[in-house]
């Protein structure tokens, strides 16, 4: 049986490497595909930056990936480009008051978005600290693998951790592709056809927040969450780096729903919104309630915002 | 030396000028007005115009007037002995609260705020409202209690009742997801 071909496997991301190597060496044929491969392994090799595509290019790359996952999964996915809508900035809010801990968002997220079950790759972190401890600056000593019957427990607090869509990223900075950007709605997304999976942004992530696929992404095929977004929860693929992205794929619409996260959670201890409406919900946060950010001394200006409610 | 002589004269200066603002703050308030001193409570939120679930009514006990249209009303505090024995106030102020503190005594199909004022079993969070403040500002605003819809159109609210049992409030601890896979546990 022909192998299934997926943009860009493995052998292209090579390719585009040794391409350049090659060009280098004044041996640019030898790492071109070859001349009878397939028209899409063309396409995929010199497919552009997402953000140089113009209209028609995206349509014909969106239509070309939709086959590729249809021939991979067996599924239909459809993949969505949506820009950021105007006036928009998105920000997060996150009671810590309220979190019993129950991972409930977790589990949300890793279906929404199409994470790998095998091997586990889980965007949203609850840690779990004894109240009365140093915390906020010691997160390496909180439990993130607490495991107690029932939750919340007496004498902890939960902490849910997760991309913090910084204003000021160093994950950006740090990607020697431009692979990694941050759109004008705040939310720092990743052109997973252009991630080399250096990884170099997760050594510069204060917050833990991204993450790598070792192999292809693990998900049952009744699994898989077919409304996807291009930036957004596409399944990935093995070699490249993801992370959170405040569901792209729900909330740039209009009208647009909320994270999953933010849905699941029984206790509404998660709030979202567009920081530059006046009467949104995260605006109220920020201005009614004592809020803090991670890490605030690193000036990456996170728009997730902790609080404790009363 | 000139300095020093400076530094006097500035501090005689703001010693003097220290107790001014005691003394006319003082003043201002003797000379305030009833309504100064009672500004008027800010202009209430409005209830958000927005989709909320019904309230979480047992199967076959409401309408209450069903069976209490024709009985009796027993005004005196007691523990219930005949019917509705398992609804007991626990954590909820029950030293200072009483079913007929919510339910209104002479119809039951409507609960009843201090005022004497009637509210639907639909309108049930202007009952929680007056003990609760803050948190009633919260959940007008959007804040307090689980949110879902959509962040820049139709929003679903949820009743306090939906979550929390008013006689019994405490929310109940609930099993977590599993932890992740510890590093040294993946194959
Ligand atoms: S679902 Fe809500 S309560 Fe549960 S861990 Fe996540 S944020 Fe905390
Ligand atoms: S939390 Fe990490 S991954 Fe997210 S924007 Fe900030 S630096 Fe980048």
């Amino acid at each position: 049986m022909k192998e299934p071909k997926i943009s860009p496997p493995r052998e292209h991301k090579v390719a585009r490497r040794s391409f350049l190597k090659g060009a280098a060496l004044g041996s640019v044929a030898l790492a071109l595909p070859s001349r009878d491969a397939d028209a899409s392994i063309w396409d995929a090799f010199f497919q552009k930056h997402f953000r140089e595509m113009n209209d028609k290019e995206l349509k014909k790359v969106l239509k070309r990936l939709e086959q590729e996952y249809a021939e991979k999964y067996g599924v239909d996915i459809d993949i969505s480009a949506n820009k950021p809508l105007s006036g928009v900035l998105f920000g997060y809010g996150l009671d810590l008051s309220r979190c019993i801990g129950c991972r409930r968002c977790v589990y949300a997220c890793v279906g929404e978005n199409n994470q790998s079950r095998d091997p586990q790759i889980q965007w949203i972190t609850v840690l779990r600290f004894k109240k009365g401890d140093k915390w906020v600056n010691d997160l390496e000593n909180a439990d993130k693998y607490y495991n107690p019957d029932k939750v919340p427990e007496e004498g902890y607090f939960y902490m849910p951790t997760q991309c913090q869509q910084c204003e000021n990223p160093p994950c950006v900075s740090a990607c020697p592709t431009q692979a990694t950007w941050k759109e004008d709605d705040g939310i720092i997304v990743v052109d997973y056809n252009w991630c080399i999976g250096c990884r170099y942004c997760m050594a510069a992530c204060p917050y833990g927040a991204r993450h790598f696929n070792w192999t292809g992404p693990g998900i049952p095929k009744d699994e898989i969450n077919t409304k996807t977004h291009y930036l957004g929860n596409r399944p990935r693929y093995h070699g490249i780096v993801e992370k959170c992205t405040f569901c792209i794929q729900r909330t740039r619409n209009t009208p647009g729903r909320y994270p999953a996260c933010v849905e699941i959670c029984p206790v509404g201890a998660r709030k979202f919104g567009n920081m530059l409406d006046p009467k949104s919900e995260i605006r109220y946060c920020i201005e009614n309630k004592r809020i803090f950010r991670l890490k605030e001394d690193l000036n990456t200006y996170p728009k997730f915002f902790y609080f404790f409610a009363t | 030396m000139r300095k020093i002589q400076v530094l006097t004269v500035l501090l005689g200066v703001f010693l003097m000028m220290a107790p001014l603002p005691a003394r006319s703050d003082s003043k201002i308030h003797s000379g305030k007005t009833v309504a100064e001193a009672n500004p008027p409570e800010e202009v209430e939120r409005p209830i958000p115009n927005l989709f909320i679930t019904p309230p979480p009514l047992s199967e076959g006990i409401f309408p209450c007037s069903d069976c209490h249209a024709d009985q009796k009303t027993n005004p005196n505090r007691r523990e219930l002995t005949e019917f509705h024995e398992n609804i007991k106030l626990i954590n909820h102020a029950e030293k200072q609260r009483w079913c007929l503190d919510c339910h209104n005594p002479d119809d039951r199909d409507y609960l009843r705020l201090a005022s004497g004022k009637l509210v639907t079993f639909e309108e049930s969070y202007y009952l929680c409202g007056q003990c609760h403040g803050t948190i009633f500002r919260d959940w007008k605003a959007g804040v307090h209690g689980k949110r879902t819809g959509e962040w820049n159109g139709k929003k679903v609210y949820r009743l306090c009742v939906q979550c929390h049992n008013p006689h019994n409030p405490r929310f109940k601890p609930i099993t977590p997801k599993p932890p992740p896979i510890k590093p040294a546990d993946i194959k």
